[in-house]
């Protein structure tokens, strides 16, 4: 299991090794493909970009999109935003994370779904807004964006 | 019988239900037996409108919205003006009329990824005619222009394409920044899924300007729409030759980090570092992506530049105020009745925008107050909002107009938890590469903290710690997070409690 995922990283490490600053793609894409970046393919990544395990380390470290661990079947992105907040974004988060069980970042306990907070999705005219995966979703209520966000995923 | 309607498909759109409606208007449209074209466009920016349908009449789209699919078999029963969301032509609804649309001109009307829409309505003219001229005279034309970075510092454009045109280099670069993170912006995005070629041929008149031979979109992880948009339009600019082995472009993508929006850590970022912000000098004009001179312009600078090239320097400069030429793509969002993206010359006035085009509040309660420029940008209350939208006017009002967001809220917002909201936004997103803002951020929340239990020293504190991060940032995310803090407690005591006695 451990050989396929160093392999299939290597794979697309050096499908984009051609890009000048390959890595947020290369990155991206092991994402993409794995759910999560994972850390045990950090030194065959290293090798095939010429970087160091702890370059990978502290780039998947420094942002927010990265996760090292697998997040639930679906990913709530919720925006906290100035904009949102104007409409009632707080409590929005609050009522959320209480319907669901878990802090910012976390997933529910049956896996079904990972509650991100997003400063910003450019849907700022039809506040409050989320992403459902890339779904995008306006004037959403709790109930609403509970229901989209474990339909299909429960 | 062949029926030809337009729908958005902006994520705006989408996020109130377009594809619903899409859906509902094709099996309508089977049960009927009517040949349906229907044709996918970017939106006009009335969000409150979304999901807004138009259909041509007579050489006239008319509208109607906002659109639910039980909405839709009503539009084939009877006449279309008599249905109950008609809105008549949506070019004389006053919210558009108003405008004065230059950079999003072709946004709403055309389908994003028809090129042959694109030149049939004023597109490659600006592109065409930069080809009969020299790299400096397309550079002089901008500078005559008056154009300046739209992403909120205001730059004069033509001065940093010059730099890099006479920078030494082999290879150069030009970067779109299109990491549109504050909010109460989205005028980037609407672009892209609207009318990407706009992009494209700026891009396009940039890099033969300053002769670079590579482009870069640096794009947001929370914009999907916007980059399978931009994705699929780069490769239909290459099917047709307007990009290719003379110039290309490319797309990247952040993820999730709001700093990299300030240029440097951009640059950081496109070449898989860090996001963290490099000291300057060096300037990216001189040493940018990879070490080569490379421009760094806001999306909406560069898709301001098709409409300077193809309608002259003294067209564009005959708009806007003072040394706010031009026109710039307003964004009203929040707690606003009629929300979206308002294209004007620079120098309405805030009250005109938010009380008189955009009608006040959803909530139908009064303004209090209006946050513009997004999360680094001050908070104005009424008193201010005789302030005219421009660069110096926002300026000397104590704000910025920074990528010209518009966040309305009513009379229930706590301006004390505004204000730490804005710390604890700088705590999240700093890079960590200084310490004003590292440490500063984390400081000033807890020092909003006490002002809001009542500390009577806490004031004095903050006032000093907001000084600290203004001076001694190395970015604007530590630079200017005391805007928002102290233009709340300037304009708000009365939402920080004990604040106002101790001032006093």
């Amino acid at each position: 299991m451990t050989t396929d995922i160093i392999a299939r990283c290597r794979v697309i490490a050096a499908a984009h090794a051609h890009l000048d600053g390959p890595l947020l793609p290369v990155l991206h894409a092991v994402q993409e493909s794995f759910g999560h970046v994972p850390v045990v393919a950090y030194p065959a990544l290293a090798e095939e970009l010429g970087l160091s395990a702890a370059e990978i380390h502290g780039v998947v470290s420094f942002y927010p999109d990265f996760r090292t661990e697998p997040g639930g079947r679906r990913v709530l992105r919720v925006c906290r935003a100035e904009a949102c907040q104007a409409m009632g974004a707080a409590a929005l988060g609050e009522d959320l994370k209480a319907r669901l069980g878990v802090e910012w970042h976390g997933t529910t306990e049956d896996g079904a779904v990972t509650l991100e907070p997003a400063y910003c999705l450019g849907l700022c005219a039809c506040a409050p807004a989320a992403l459902v995966d890339d779904r995008p979703v306006g004037r959403v209520t709790a109930d609403r964006l509970e229901r989209l966000a474990r339909e299909g995923s429960a | 019988m062949s029926l030809t309607l337009y729908l958005p498909l902006d994520a705006a759109a989408l996020a109130l239900g377009a594809d619903e409606v899409a859906a509902a208007l094709q099996a309508e449209a089977r049960a009927r037996g009517l040949d349906l074209v229907l044709k996918r466009t970017g939106t006009r920016g009335m969000v409150w409108l979304e999901p807004l349908l138009e259909i041509e009449e007579d050489g006239v789209r008319m509208g109607f919205g906002p659109l639910g699919p039980a909405d839709v078999p009503a539009l084939f029963d009877g006449a279309f003006e008599d249905h109950p969301k008609a809105l008549g032509p949506v070019e004389q609804i006053p919210f558009f009329a108003r405008q004065t649309r230059l950079a999003f001109a072709r946004c709403g009307i055309v389908e994003p990824l028809d090129l042959d829409a694109y030149r049939a309505h004023g597109g490659m003219k600006g592109l065409e005619r930069a080809m009969t001229m020299t790299p400096e005279e397309i550079v002089a034309e901008i500078t005559a222009s008056g154009l300046r970075g739209r992403g909120g510092a205001g730059f004069p454009t033509g001065i940093k394409w010059q730099t890099v045109l006479e920078a030494e280099g082999a290879r150069k670069a030009v970067v779109c920044n299109a990491d549109e993170g504050d909010s109460g912006t989205f005028a980037d995005r609407m672009l892209i899924e609207g009318d990407p070629f706009c992009l494209i041929e700026g891009m396009a008149i940039c890099a033969r300007a300053v002769g670079a031979d590579r482009g870069y979109v640096y794009m947001r992880s929370e914009y999907p729409q916007a980059i399978a948009m931009l994705d699929a339009s780069l490769r239909v600019a290459r099917e047709a030759g307007i990009l290719g082995d003379h110039f290309d472009i490319e797309d990247r993508v952040g993820a999730g980090s709001y700093v990299c929006g300030e240029e440097t850590a951009l640059l950081n970022s496109m070449e898989g570092k860090r996001g963290i912000v490099r000291p300057k000098p060096p300037l990216p004009a001189h040493k940018g992506f990879m070490g080569r001179p490379t421009v760094v312009n806001n999306l909406i600078t560069l898709a301001s530049v098709p409409a300077i090239l193809s309608e002259g320097a003294e067209h564009y400069r005959s708009f806007g105020l003072g040394r706010s030429l031009g026109t710039v793509p307003l964004q009203i969002a929040g707690n606003v009745r009629y929300g979206g993206l308002f294209e004007a010359a620079f120098g309405m006035t805030i009250g005109e925008l938010v009380e008189g085009v955009c009608g006040g509040t959803a909530s139908g309660r009064p303004v209090k107050a209006v946050q513009i420029g997004g999360p680094l940008g001050a908070y104005f209350p009424r008193s201010l909002f005789d302030t005219p939208l421009g660069y110096e006017e926002c300026d000397a009002a104590g704000g910025l107009i920074g990528h010209a967001g518009l966040v309305v809220f009513d009379d229930t917002v706590e301006m004390g938890a505004m204000a730490r909201f804005a710390m604890e936004f700088c705590a999240v997103e700093s890079c960590g590469t200084c310490t004003p803002c590292r440490i500063g951020a984390v400081r000033g929340m807890e020092t909003i903290d006490r002002i809001l239990a009542g500390d009577p020293a806490a004031p004095a504190i903050l006032a000093d710690l907001c000084e600290t991060m203004r001076a001694g940032s190395l970015c604007a995310l530590g630079g200017f997070t005391p805007y928002p803090v102290e233009s709340a407690l300037r304009h708000f005591p009365e939402d920080f409690g004990g604040a106002r006695e101790a001032a006093e």
